[in-house]
């Protein structure tokens, strides 16, 4: 198999590493980087698990070539709190019982990172439309209240 | 002022920062040096013999480092051992498409994925038996050769109080039929386990398992490794709902790979192994009759089960039994009986799932009650009320009813949603619904006979005050590591965040036998609170001491121990563990739970449906039917649960909505359907389970009956609130359009058709549903007379055809 040598910049930090041409981003962070806090669910684009955001836009890593990536910024939930703080959805989150099994809850924390970057305050149905493909928030329960938290 | 500094209170969960920060290791997240990567080659036949397998090309296969097939594992194993019937991969005759039948261990997953081709598998295909009622006809096709009659599996008869007496006695009788369509767990998380075989001969497994203590039990006996030299680890689990409550081919696979490799092995299966890997809801066909008085009462109830139970057993000889124990736990039933049927068919085998076997048929009776109280003009929240099966009391299948408090979650719900008063008043397309039901905090056996703990914990407490609690408990997600850090903390007086949990290690922490039929919070939270509070004694002892206050004066909380009367006076948890252990040596105590005897009958199959404590819970759906599409959206589900005391009511609330979404799911169109043992939709872009767009709004409200024996009174709440929910979506969807749905899922397709708008003649159903077996296809007549001719064969001790 054809290895090639990637340069991604992964939550800050330029990674160099040589991956299998068909390999996914998600493929990546997980085996290549060790980013194991993005989770793979069907690795079909079916369920929002793998959910990471390219340049602040969430994307379903499972169906992303890292070529594709280019020079833009990959942020996943290893990148969301920084050095002293959480952040305030992780705090939130977990103020609200919103992660039960938690295996879904990066996608949704990357998810609705991208919608409160982009809208101040959004509306209920905003956040469940911006979490609809993904049928995992709720299958463990906490999903009233993960979408309680992403509201201010 | 709460009693409590822990217990009641909304803390975060310990766990949460390290699902929130993405630093949770979930099995597939481990990466060992020098890891192997192992994939199953799976059956593509329903049912054949093997006539011959051939490794020899996969092996040779660049980057392959192990094959191993059937016949280097033909031990027979299985969750329940009197009826162990499976090996780990197939060794002569597959039954299932998607049996595991070989495995193969390479450098990358891609190759080991490759080399799976690479086997030849010569199959002799045989008849596959897909129905209930082919099961149960075919003599000449076996599924396996044990069985006795055709495909039966097991069949039950138990019967109870005056049966004859008590429809004589009925005003009213009513006798439906019902059917319950397979569906499946659908955790996120796809199961995965990492197998390392060490230098010294031992074997440490990692996995995403609900049941880590039986599958070490069944390590041992399919590898002929002493248990002494296998630990296994449960690591957290991303979703299980009882999909993970089975020892697996795969696990096995990874473990044997890894002996012959000496090397890691990792096996996780994608999201099509795990609709094949299934264990979940079976599919029931069911008969319910219920003799009432004129003024509700029942006097009578025979229920009669026939489960397809798929290729194997899995758990299903408690499935069968579950179908029927539980009826009786909510409403009073003087005379009661039950036939049950599981049969095996050519389809992935069927186990638990969340309300394991008691969500059937407490669909088909909450939709029956519902019918009675139409029948009789009664209000169907206060017929529920007036026939409540009372606390502290015996059933008359000889359950121990204790605390009970569904007519307390029938009130909140009156109130919450003013159900009676909107009942029928909403117009056509949009109803109300309303149903009730019952779960076990825990089976009150072991699934193997034994007469130790049920659960066990450890707690040490170390030189700077810091409480480590050990117990074998797997966290699936359910908040189990969040309960046992709660309950310690609460009983020594810490905060739950000052507690370090070990869970899920059968090396490390003393046995817990898993997480399954949601004993979890009751067992485990009752040994960690024995240990604890053996802690506590030796702490208090030396507070007092030191602060010359009377022992019984002191209290212990936010890391001190106080004088109750003059809480200015008190030493730190750290002093008072210094002292304590100056005194009596290394803190470290033992507690042990077992449920107590006399809480179920001794006539045979009273094993199973008896539990220290049943919760409660009820449900009110509110549905919109649109009349041209067939749309049926639930605008919202308000469960009422009665969980004994709500040890961490937004975790207790998590579970209650978790499970409204779930039986919203099976209700409204998830179905584990087969074409020729292929599976309709193996992905989860056909099987739909419901995304937050579909979800509707979810209430959960806490009902606290404080049981005298859960821990600080606590009992069930993640499988419970299922039930009620899928007959309550029914009942509403009949308050609708006036169309009873005695089979699951409803559909569009089902609406239309009853609607008169999918058949030529344009001819409106009121119900929809089976009359009988073969689907209502056959004389409903002569199915009757079948069912009467298997059911009661052996109470007329005539000899079985």
């Amino acid at each position: 198999m054809t290895k090639q040598l990637l340069t991604l910049r992964v939550n800050g930090e330029p990674r160099t590493i040589a991956a299998d041409t068909h390999h996914t981003l998600l493929e990546v962070l997980r085996e290549e980087l060790g980013l194991t806090g993005t989770k793979h669910g069907c690795e079909l684009g079916e369920c929002g698990a793998c959910t990471v955001l390219v340049d602040g836009v969430p994307i379903l890593a499972c169906l992303t070539l890292p070529t594709l990536v280019g020079d833009s910024e990959v942020t996943t939930v290893e990148g969301l709190a920084s050095a002293e703080d959480l952040h305030p959805l992780q705090v939130a989150f977990a103020e609200e019982g919103a992660a039960q099994c938690g295996y879904c809850t990066p996608g949704m924390l990357m998810t609705a990172k991208a919608l409160l970057d982009t809208t101040a305050r959004p509306t209920r149905a905003a956040s469940l439309r911006a979490q609809g493909p993904l049928p995992l928030p709720l299958r463990k329960a906490g999903g009233t209240n993960a979408t309680g938290a992403q509201l201010p | 002022m709460s009693e409590f500094s822990v217990i009641g209170r909304r803390l975060p969960k310990v766990n949460s920062w390290a699902h929130l920060t993405g630093q949770a290791r979930y099995a597939d997240d481990l990466f060992l040096p020098r890891m192997l990567y192992g994939r199953l080659l799976r059956s593509t036949r329903p049912h054949a013999r093997i006539r011959r397998v051939d490794t020899s090309r996969a092996l040779a296969h660049p980057g392959v480092v192990a094959v191993v097939t059937g016949a280097d594992m033909p031990e027979k194993m299985g969750i329940m051992p009197s009826t162990q019937d499976e090996t780990a991969l197939a060794v002569d005759r597959v039954r299932y498409v998607g049996e595991p039948v070989a495995a193969v261990a390479a450098f990358d997953e891609d190759t080991a994925f490759d080399a799976l081709s690479l086997i030849q598998i010569d199959y002799e295909d045989l008849e596959p038996i897909f129905t209930i009622e082919e099961a149960l006809e075919r003599e000449d096709v076996k599924i396996h050769d044990e069985a006795k009659r055709a495909n039966v599996f097991k069949e039950v008869h138990l019967s109870f109080g005056d049966l004859e007496g008590g429809f004589g006695a009925a005003d009213h009788l009513r006798d439906d039929w019902f059917f319950f369509e397979r569906n499946t767990h659908a955790p996120i998380e796809s199961h995965s386990a990492v197998a390392s075989y060490g230098p010294d001969d031992k074997l440490t497994l990692w996995t995403a398992t609900q049941v880590p203590h039986y599958l070490h039990r069944e390590l041992e006996k399919v590898l002929g490794l002493p248990r002494s030299r296998i630990r296994v680890i449960a690591t957290p689990n991303g979703g299980a709902f009882g999909g993970k409550s089975d020892p697996f081919g795969h696990e096995f696979a990874a473990a044997l790979l890894s002996m012959r490799t000496r090397r890691p092995v990792k096996i996780t299966l994608d999201r099509e192994e795990v609709f094949y890997a299934h264990r979940g809801r079976h599919p029931v066909k069911m008969r319910i009759r219920t003799g009432v008085k004129k003024d509700g009462e029942i006097t009578a109830v025979h229920y009669q089960s026939w489960l397809d139970g798929g290729a194997y057993a899995s758990y299903g000889i408690a499935t069968t039994y579950y179908t029927g124990a539980l009826l009786t736990v909510t409403y009073r039933i003087p005379a009661y009986k039950f036939d049950g049927v599981r049969v095996y068919t050519n389809k992935p085998p069927c186990g638990p799932k969340r309300g394991h076997g008691t969500t059937q048929p407490r669909y088909g009776f909450e939709c029956q009650i519902d019918k009675i109280a139409e029948d009789l003009d009664l209000d169907p929240l206060e017929y529920r009320k007036k026939i409540l099966q009372p606390a502290n009391s015996r059933t008359v299948n000889d359950l121990r009813i204790t605390s009970m408090g569904l007519g307390e979650c029938l009130d909140a719900l009156q109130r919450s949603t003013r159900y009676s008063e909107r009942r029928g008043q909403l117009g056509t397309g949009k109803g109300i619904g309303l149903a009730g039901s019952a779960y076990i905090s825990g089976a009150g056996l072991p699934i193997y006979w034994n007469e130790m703990p049920h659960s066990g914990a450890e707690i040490r407490i170390d030189r700077g005050g810091g409480v480590t609690v050990m117990c074998g408990t797997s966290e699936i997600g359910q908040g189990s590591d969040n309960m046992l850090a709660s309950v310690a903390a609460e009983a020594l007086g810490v905060m739950p965040a000052d507690v370090h949990v070990v869970s899920g290690d059968t090396s490390l922490a003393p046995v817990d036998l898993g997480s399954y039929s949601s004993r979890v919070t009751f067992m485990a939270g009752n040994a960690v609170r024995d240990a604890a509070m053996k802690l506590r004694a030796l702490l208090v002892a030396a507070a007092a001491e030191k602060l010359e206050v009377p022992a019984e004066r002191l209290l212990t909380a936010y890391g001190r121990i106080y004088d109750r009367d003059d809480p200015a006076k008190f030493i730190t948890f750290a002093d008072a563990a210094v002292l304590a252990e100056s005194k009596h040596g290394t803190l470290v105590a033992a507690g042990s739970y077992k449920p107590p005897k006399g809480i179920g009958g001794s006539f045979k199959g009273a094993g199973v449906g008896p539990t220290p404590a049943y919760s409660y819970q009820a449900a009110v759906a509110e549905v919109t039917v649109d009349m041209d599409t067939g749309m049926v959206t639930v605008d919202k589900v308000t469960t009422a649960h009665d969980c004994g005391r709500a040890l961490n009511p937004a975790n207790v609330e998590g579970q209650v909505e978790g499970s409204a979404y779930m039986g919203y799911g099976e209700i409204i169109g998830e179905e584990q359907v087969f074409r020729g043992g292929l599976h309709k939709k193996p992905s989860l872009l056909d099987y739909k389970i419901p995304t937050s767009l579909d979800t509707p709004v979810l209430e959960a409200i806490v009902v606290e009956s404080v049981d005298a024996e859960g821990p600080f009174g606590a009992k069930e709440a993640g499988e419970g609130p299922l039930n009620p929910v899928i007959p309550a979506i029914a009942n509403a969807v009949y308050d609708a359009i006036g169309v009873r749905f005695d089979e699951t899922p409803i559909t569009a397709e089902k609406i239309l058709t009853a609607l008169g708008k999918r058949d030529r003649r344009g001819e409106r159903k009121t119900r929809i549903g089976p009359d009988g077996l073969d689907a209502g296809k056959a004389d409903p007549k002569r199915a009757l007379r079948r069912l009467t001719a298997s059911t009661d064969a052996r109470e007329r001790k005539r000899p079985v055809s």
